[in-house]
């Protein structure tokens, strides 16, 4: 009863699973780096998945589809601002943020304006933004200053600079919605907009604050995505659609809203790249990579709704 | 004026493609003859079968993340096996249309969130689409090239195909007793079933139909591209569940229209020539499909303001 309670142990004891296998394959030889890289790439799923999970909890048919397009502006634009000048560097950030900012609100003016499912209403904003990063970006790959570059593929005590950047999220995630007000609004509207609006929830600004949320927290990560990676990309953002939903389903919240589960996110994002290292170091093809990867997302949520069904 | 819903539903998407043509003729009068429209044309029907696919699964309030993947597939089974071994390419085809009835009655079985198993299958079907054909190539069946590359008298092919589908969808969709059904599980689930169906059934029917207008959609485009690729289709996703929405579909309580969901796939389609004729640079392509859609669905508000207020 205690381990139904919490849905998180589960993505954690699978990613370890997963990275057993792995590391049987090497015969322990690249414990340490297979350990460095899931954490790194990880961190920027944990970032973004964070953002996108509490849009979720917002109920049936919360869902921020503009989340791979804000990745690439807000990493493009700021990287074409810093134009690799190292004193740049927080201002460029700022520029991220406020680009964060900006989307979020205007996801959320045509979710609330036009009334329509904040899914098409991301749907169509994505494919505006994403103009703009096209028409800003030409094709140019300017480099991130040396010393942003060196901060996101440097470490501290061991840990990449990335994973204790997502640390400071998930703490802040975790604080925000178990310690505050706010915290307890989001679920409430998830589990009952009408309810909420009858007990004085102020359902509009609570929900305008999650959209803004997630396109920031997206910003984020297209920033030190790009800064990582050496330059903004078109198509930086492309597999982070699905990765961000895979990671809060695989985390144990749930899809259909008013629960959310923040430590779960480590465990699913550290699971979905510690899979694909695992099919890498048997040496399957892309193709067969992505049919389990999808096999697996089933799975979890076969098992997921069976352990509901059991409590 | 207030308008029946109904009503509402088809003429915007109808209004929206008029005044596209419209702008297209001004703008490029010698696309009016038939080799214009041709060339307008060439890609509806695919588009408007995934389309009507995306849209079967939004009348039983699901969504489908896996079409674009899916249809890029079957341009894959459909450029080599399809060609070298007909008979296993069908078969597959056919297996691939009761995978997608399987993930119906499992969807129904077991309560699941739609959005997460499609999510799942859309990495399945690439993954398969990558193993098949890990670069585009391939050819097309003789018979499907020869199909899509017919000159009809007076109109052209992507026209009278699309029209074709659109009308054979409506009778499914709005017309059978079947289409009810599964408009019937969007609307009340538990009504459908009181009345002594089987929800599990008539979900997987739904879904099989979905898988089937996919597979069309995807051996189409075989036979307009004339090979295959597995990231060929990768924008159907998006492009199918903008175009049913444009079309008047909602994603709630079993409320489509197949006419409407045609009308709206080969709405974006022309936006994209309409975008080149007004010399709007490539980049902004994308973007202003994304205001149209903006455009149309705040005129839906606007003109339903009457009825929409509940």
């Amino acid at each position: 009863m205690s381990i139904s309670r919490k849905p998180w142990l589960w993505s954690f004891v699978a990613a370890l699973v997963v990275f057993v296998i792995t590391i049987a394959a090497t015969a322990g030889a690249s414990t340490g780096g297979v350990m460095q890289a899931a954490l790194t790439f990880a961190a920027i799923s944990i970032i973004v998945g964070t953002g996108q999970m509490f849009v979720i909890t917002l109920g049936p048919g919360n869902i921020d589809l503009a989340v791979p397009a804000t990745m690439t502006l807000a990493a493009t634009l700021a990287l074409k601002y810093m134009d690799g000048v190292a004193v740049l560097i927080v201002p460029g950030l700022l520029i991220a943020l406020g680009i964060g900012v900006a989307i979020g609100v205007l996801n959320y003016a045509l979710i609330k304006l036009l009334r329509i499912p904040p899914i098409i209403a991301t749907l169509a904003m994505s494919f505006v933004i994403q103009s703009t990063a096209i028409a800003t970006n030409r094709g140019l790959r300017i480099k991130p200053p040396q010393m942003l570059a060196d901060f996101t593929t440097g470490s501290l005590l061991g840990l990449p600079n990335l994973a204790w950047v997502a640390l400071l999220v998930t703490v802040a995630a975790w604080l925000l919605l178990n310690r505050t007000v706010y915290g307890r609004w989001v679920p409430a509207i998830g589990q009952s907009i009408a309810a909420a609006r009858m007990a004085g929830v102020p359902v509009d600004g609570v929900r305008l604050a999650t959209y803004v949320l997630c396109a920031v927290l997206a910003a984020i990560a297209g920033y030190l995505m790009a800064s990582f990676s050496g330059g903004a990309a078109l198509d930086m953002g492309k597999e982070y659609l699905l990765m961000s939903i895979a990671v809060v389903v695989i985390g144990g919240s749930s899809v259909a809203g008013g629960d959310s589960n923040v430590p779960g996110i480590w465990g699913a994002s550290l699971f979905m790249y510690l899979v694909v290292t695992m099919l890498n170091t048997y040496g399957l093809q892309s193709g067969a990579r992505q049919i389990f990867t999808g096999i697996i997302i089933i799975t979890v949520i076969l098992v997921a709704s069976g352990r509901r069904r059991a409590s | 004026m207030r308008l029946s819903s109904d009503a509402l539903r088809l003429i915007l998407p109808v209004l929206a493609l008029a005044v596209l043509l419209g702008t297209v003729f001004w703008l490029r009068p010698n696309t009016m003859g038939y080799t214009g429209l041709h060339l307008l044309f060439k890609l509806a029907l695919p588009i408007a079968l995934a389309t009507l696919s995306q849209m079967v699964i939004l009348a039983v309030n699901d969504i489908d993340l896996s079409t674009g993947p899916f249809v890029s597939f079957v341009t894959c089974v459909t450029a080599t096996f399809l060609v070298d071994t007909p008979a296993l390419g069908v078969l597959i085809l056919l297996a691939a249309i009761a995978a997608y009835a399987a993930l119906g009655m499992i969807i129904a079985w077991r309560q699941l969130p739609a959005i997460v198993v499609t999510l799942g299958m859309s990495f399945v079907w690439s993954g398969l689409a990558v193993l098949m054909l890990p670069s585009p190539g391939g050819t097309a069946p003789a018979w499907i090239a020869a199909l899509t590359g017919w000159r009809p008298p007076l109109v052209p092919f992507g026209v009278l195909s699309t029209v074709v589908v659109m009308v054979l969808a409506h009778l499914l969709i709005m017309r059978s007793t079947l289409g009810v059904l599964i408009r019937g599980i969007g609307g009340n689930e538990r009504s459908v079933a009181r009345a002594g169906w089987s929800v599990l059934r008539a979900r997987g029917i739904a879904y099989a139909i979905a898988g089937a207008f996919g597979v069309l959609s995807g051996m189409s485009l075989t036979g307009i591209m004339t090979s295959g690729d597995a990231n060929m289709a990768v924008n159907y996703t998006l492009l199918s569940i903008a175009g049913a929405i444009l079309g008047g579909c909602e994603f709630m309580g079993g409320k489509v229209s197949p006419i409407g969901a045609v009308f709206g796939a080969a709405t974006l389609l022309l936006a994209t020539s309409v975008f080149t004729f007004l010399r709007v640079p490539p980049d902004w392509q994308i973007g202003a499909q994304g205001m149209i859609l903006i455009a149309v669905l705040a005129l839906r508000i606007a003109l339903g303001r009457g009825e929409a207020s509940r």
